[in-house]
């Protein structure tokens, strides 16, 4: 599917799942919604008829509370039916809250507690390289995420072995879980931390598809560090009421705010 | 039991290229040898005890059999939920070595002291642990949870560990190993304080008690066959080990002690009473202060027989 039309149904599929499931992450989802896109519908090299085939690009979700994200990425490039995204939440379901592992095809790391990607996809990394194999490992960071120092840790790893096939992606919309990064705890000059610890930084609009697509297809033999993404985005992106608000870091769709979120992604009373 | 470790591995690592170790600096001396034979079967990852399981776990999802190697609590403790969520949710095949449990770095401190680390470990599923009595027991589990798929904790001591066996004719996990029979008094050790324990046994056998001894070296899954059946046939079921009196072995043994419908054994749990081993001194010196030196388990194994004999324990 084209990265464009993808993002627009993981959009949907966020509203609707955080909807039925009457569960929070909505904004965390919506931020992210293109850099996912663009990942499954452009950049990962997958066969999600074969999910462990050995030469695919992993993808580690390190924010698991954006896990509907995933879920709806997975299924709309055919890892699963998109019928089971309804289920998320629910009493008997696979689709818990947090990305898990168990029973979904295409799923590398169940995480849900912050900071843990990015150091098992640096071991993936790791292997990779000392294989020699040309797959690459893409790990998805929120900003409230990096406060973890584990972060750091792999941080410091990843540069000093110099792994140019692990690429980590910031999900930067500047907010946290109850206030803004700057008044929780500041990042900022964030780019420059990065550098300074000796990765690659590369800043994008993280809406602008073409700028992820560029950044994001990284080739390992081009440079000999690893690969910092920062993605400028807005929180609750796509949905008006919603962009640049903490209060949809929690919050889940229900009644007219549901209907109007559903009219804004294009999709009518009668379309649901 | 450090140095027995190494070998071991040395000997796996040379087989089997897919075995790796990483080390959070620690291993100074020790490491040397296989960092040098096996340099891409090895890692020191530096002071990072959460990213070196959170690497771990990475590798061994591609399919390398990955052991983390550190110091006390720093292997397990310092990065438990990477332990938890990473490596045991995922079954993946991380082996976690800890040197020194118990009192082994005694004057360094606290800090340096693993007391509540089987407890903790066994509270996770999807983990075996495992406590070698000896330096013979740590070649035999080394291999074994090399063989064994999944996350595995192997608590060892530093060095100098008395040997007491003189080979082994078995070792699996899961299954206690019987040094003696005897059907007073039944004494379960894990880790390196069953040398202790192997003391104390004589010297009550020498008192005219039939006493069992058992090293327990996996007390994780535990060995519910035995447990049962010695619950049933002595009088008294004494547990010793080098950690806190709370949920280690004596807890895993009390728990399968208590579902029993029947049973004639009464358990006495022998360990550090639930505190900081804040005294300073060497390992010996602490077992001495913590009642866990020989004189100790033997004087508070002879209370617990007058306790029972009060109701049941006949003197054979």
């Amino acid at each position: 599917m084209e990265s464009k039309a993808l993002a627009l149904n993981i959009r949907r599929h966020a509203v609707r799942m955080t909807h039925l499931g009457k569960s929070s992450h909505v904004g965390a989802v919506l931020s992210m919604a293109d850099i996912l896109a663009v990942l499954y519908g452009a950049v990962i090299k997958k066969r999600p008829e074969d999910p462990r085939w050995p030469e695919r690009d992993r993808f580690i979700l390190s924010k698991g509370h954006a896990g509907a994200g995933v879920y709806a990425a997975l299924a709309e490039s055919g890892y699963f039916s998109v019928s089971d995204l309804s289920t998320h939440y629910a009493n008997g379901s696979r689709l818990s809250g947090h990305v898990s592992h168990i029973g979904i095809p295409g799923v590398e790391l169940s995480t849900g507690s912050l900071g843990h990607g990015l150091s098992v996809g640096a071991g993936m990394a790791y292997v990779a390289k000392l294989d020699s194999q040309p797959h690459r490992v893409y790990v998805l960071l929120g900003d409230g995420e990096c406060d973890e120092g584990s972060i750091w840790e792999a941080v410091l790893f990843a540069a000093h072995h110099r792994l140019s096939n692990l690429i980590a992606v910031v999900d930067y919309n500047k907010l946290q879980s109850l206030a803004t990064v700057e008044e929780t705890l500041r990042l900022e000059p964030f780019a420059d931390k990065w550098s300074a610890f000796g990765w690659k930084v590369v800043e994008v609009e993280g809406h602008d598809h073409d700028a992820l697509a560029t950044a994001l297809d990284v080739d390992p033999a081009e440079n000999s560090q690893p690969v910092c993404v920062i993605a400028h985005t807005v929180k609750g992106k796509g949905v008006s009421f919603m962009e640049n608000s903490v209060l949809w870091h929690y919050r889940s769709p229900q009644g007219e705010e549901y209907e109007k979120a559903m009219m804004e992604l294009g999709i009518s009373k009668d379309e649901r | 039991m450090r140095d027995e470790f190494v070998r071991t591995l040395t000997e796996i690592a040379r087989q089997d290229q897919n075995v790796v170790l990483i080390t959070g600096d620690l291993g100074f001396g020790v490491l040397t040898g296989f960092a040098r034979e096996f340099p891409r079967q090895f890692l020191n990852i530096g002071v990072a005890e959460q990213n070196m399981t959170g690497v771990a776990v990475g590798m061994a999802l591609e399919g390398r059999v990955v052991f983390t190697y550190s110091i006390g609590n720093f292997p397990t403790l310092r990065c438990l939920e990477q332990i938890r969520n990473d490596a045991c949710y995922h079954k993946a095949n991380v082996k976690i070595v800890s040197i020194g449990g118990g009192f082994c770095y005694g004057a360094l401190g606290v800090s340096h002291h693993a007391t509540e680390d089987l407890a903790i470990m066994r509270a996770l599923p999807e983990i075996t642990v495992v406590a070698p009595g000896d330096t013979v027991e740590v070649a035999a589990a080394t291999r074994a949870i090399y063989r064994s798929p999944g996350t595995c904790y192997l608590r060892l001591g530093r060095g100098g560990e008395p040997r007491v066996h003189d080979s082994l004719r078995m070792f699996e996990i899961g299954k206690a190993l019987q040094l003696f029979d005897g059907n007073d008094i039944a004494i379960m050790s894990t880790g390196g304080i069953l040398k202790n324990a192997y003391d104390a046994r004589q010297t009550l056998a020498e008192r005219g008690y039939k006493v069992a001894l058992y090293s327990v070296h996996t007390v994780k899954p535990i060995d519910r066959t035995t447990i049962q059946r010695i619950a049933e046939t002595c009088s008294l079921v004494v547990t010793v080990e080098e950690h806190n009196i709370l949920g280690g072995l004596g807890g895993a043994v009390a728990e399968v002690m208590a579902e029993m419908p029947r049973r004639r054994a009464v358990l006495k749990m022998i360990g550090l009473q639930d505190r900081f081993s804040c005294e300073v001194g060497d390992q010996e010196y602490l077992r001495s202060a913590y009642g866990l030196s020989v004189a100790s388990i033997v004087e508070t194994t002879e209370e617990a027989v007058k306790s029972v004999q009060s109701h049941e324990f006949q003197r054979r």
